[in-house]
């Protein structure tokens, strides 16, 4: 009770204070309201925008005196920020520390990319979100941040995906691109589309424990020109396979690292605004690569890179690629699509529920779990027993011949069922065929459809997914 | 083999190699001077020797596809792209660095 009264008597302190603000704010515009008014009848004559001496307002020196101050920042590049136009495509982990950065900075226009509403499991990384934010678009999660963080730049929302059919409209507008996006498939296309449209492109990422940061098309020469720097597809001109691709949501990310990943985006930007290098003018820098990897010693590596390749399919003399074709390219197609696991018949399956009912029998039974160890260690199942789905990669047999594999429970009778669950019901598939195949198959082997997740849906809801 | 006949190496793997290679980001290898052809040991074969000798991991097309390291994976010599060194055919000298990278994606 004690602490129900002392939390109601600080609500009440901040009601007070904040109708107090209220007060003052409603004050403030009438004032402007007011004089604004009088400025019209009374001295027409006077501009709407007063021309001081000063290029700045004096709220504009203060707020970035101490950036100014920096040899080689200064006036000069102080006034290149508020001029500059960067598009941060992607509003997560990487999006929200590097807008952060630039809007305080005071770059003059910044635009948003991303169709995504804001998840709590965002939370942990993504720190312009918060948890009342959760279900809003994330642009506009993140725009309200930034206007509360500096109101002096424009912000413009773009709640979409960047499609090849809209890349050109939204990238042509800027003078510099930020990759703050987590596919392969988006990662070709916005290479292609600043290639194209003469923009350099600060692009990191972020797995785990490591980050990977380049900044590409710098100094952003035309299509030809050798002494441009490489593009995306000048570094990796074969996209990776489908299956070798690991999403944060997949493979986990640690806050700190893909936010050292943002800031450093955020401040390569600074550096190419600063320096008016936007356009490639200056002697041109060769290229590199930084990476980080929180458990490496050291840290941060720097790693010289290769120039435009005269290969190139994107900006190369050779390359095909034009504006006109780039709304027809198929990046899901050129990156391998990634569709659900479906390789069972409807008999090899088994849902969750009848899995449950079977398991109360009494009937000697095996449950697999195929996640990765740490996932098991998480939350599981009683009784069950994990193998991790790596263990059945590759072209290696189970076990050697004649044995059984050392996972399988020396007293499991021959003709006792095997049940295989993971998080999705993706892997689990493919182990129940593997499993099928290798001498292991006259007992009765099936796949509990939807993994965990259905689970959760059909028997358990205080399953913890995670 | 006596070590006149053996170049040290240093391989190291980042970005999700390292779990194919036992988990250990950093190998100290020392491996043979010439090949079974009797000519010096390049990357082409170094990537061939990893995969046969220093792998356990079941995976080998997460390395190699096709015959060459798979698209997505960046080797660096002593810190720079293979591609400023000759690639494949370049020729191990002792001490080297050999790193692979797996590129990354999430963001």
């Amino acid at each position: 009770m004690e602490s129900a009264n002392s939390i109601a008597a600080t609500l009440r302190l901040q009601i007070t204070a904040t109708e107090k603000r209220l007060a003052s704010l409603k004050q403030q515009l009438a004032d402007i309201e007011e004089k604004s008014a009088e400025n019209v009848s009374v001295s027409p004559e006077v501009p709407v925008t007063q021309k001081t001496k000063w290029p700045l307002s004096a709220e504009e020196y203060k707020r970035y005196g101490r950036q100014m101050i920096v040899p080689n920042a200064g006036l000069k590049g102080q006034l290149r920020l508020k001029s500059a136009s960067v598009l941060i495509i992607g509003a997560g982990g990487l999006g929200c520390p590097s807008s952060a950065y630039l809007a305080g900075a005071g770059v003059g226009t910044i635009g948003i990319v991303d169709g995504d509403t804001v998840e709590i499991s965002n939370l942990h990384r993504q720190i312009l979100h918060n948890t009342s934010t959760v279900g809003l678009k994330k642009v506009d999660s993140v725009i309200s941040y930034l206007k509360n963080l500096n109101p002096n730049a424009t912000y413009i929302p773009y709640d979409i995906h960047l499609t090849p059919q809209n890349a050109e409209e939204i990238v042509s507008n800027y003078d510099l691109v930020l990759d703050c996006t987590d596919h392969p498939t988006s990662r070709y296309l916005i290479s292609d589309a600043c290639v194209l449209l003469s923009k350099p492109l600060v692009s990191a990422s972020a797995l785990r424990t490591d980050g990977q940061l380049i900044v590409l098309n710098s100094p952003p020469l035309p299509v030809g020109n050798p002494e441009g720097g490489p593009c995306y597809r000048c570094v990796f001109p074969k996209p990776p396979p489908a299956a070798s691709v690991v999403s944060c949501g997949d493979g986990g990310i640690i806050g700190p690292v893909v936010g050292v990943m943002g800031v450093l985006q955020a401040l390569e930007a600074i550096k190419l605004i600063v320096s008016g290098k936007l356009k490639g003018d200056g002697e041109p820098v060769a290229s590199s690569m930084l990476l980080f990897s929180a458990n490496g010693n050291p840290q941060f590596r720097s790693l010289r890179m290769r120039a435009r390749s005269p290969k190139c399919a994107a900006c190369s003399e050779n390359a095909e690629l034009t504006l006109k074709n780039l709304p027809e390219m198929d990046y899901a197609f050129f990156c391998g699509l990634t569709a659900p696991v479906n390789i069972l018949e409807a008999e090899e399956r088994i849902e969750a529920k009848e899995y449950e009912k079977l398991s109360k029998g009494t009937k000697q039974h095996l449950l697999l779990d195929v996640r990765d160890k740490v996932q098991f260690d998480i939350c599981n199942l009683e009784g069950s027993i994990n193998v991790p789905f790596s263990t059945f990669q590759g072209g290696r047999p189970l076990s050697q011949e004649g044995e059984q594999p050392s996972w399988l429970p020396e007293s499991f009778a021959p003709d006792s069922p095997i049940y295989v669950v993971c998080r999705l019901g993706n892997d689990s598939q493919v182990v129940t065929r593997k499993l099928k195949e290798s001498g292991l198959g006259t007992r009765e082997i099936k796949d509990i459809r939807g993994g965990l997740k259905s689970w959760k849906e059909q028997v358990d809801d205080s399953w913890p997914e995670y | 083999m006596a070590a006149e006949n053996t170049i040290p190496v240093i391989v190291e793997f980042t970005g999700g190699l390292e779990m194919l290679f036992s988990d250990e980001r950093k190998h100290k290898l020392s491996v043979p001077t010439k090949d079974d052809q009797g000519k010096a040991v390049n990357i082409g074969w170094l990537v061939e020797y990893l995969c046969d000798k220093v792998m356990k991991d079941t995976r080998k097309e997460m390395f190699v596809l096709d015959g060459h390291v798979r698209p997505g994976i960046l080797v660096l010599i002593n810190d720079a792209d293979w591609e400023l060194e000759g690639e494949a055919s370049y020729a191990l000298q002792p001490n080297d660095n050999i790193l692979f990278v797996s590129t990354l994606h999430g963001g």
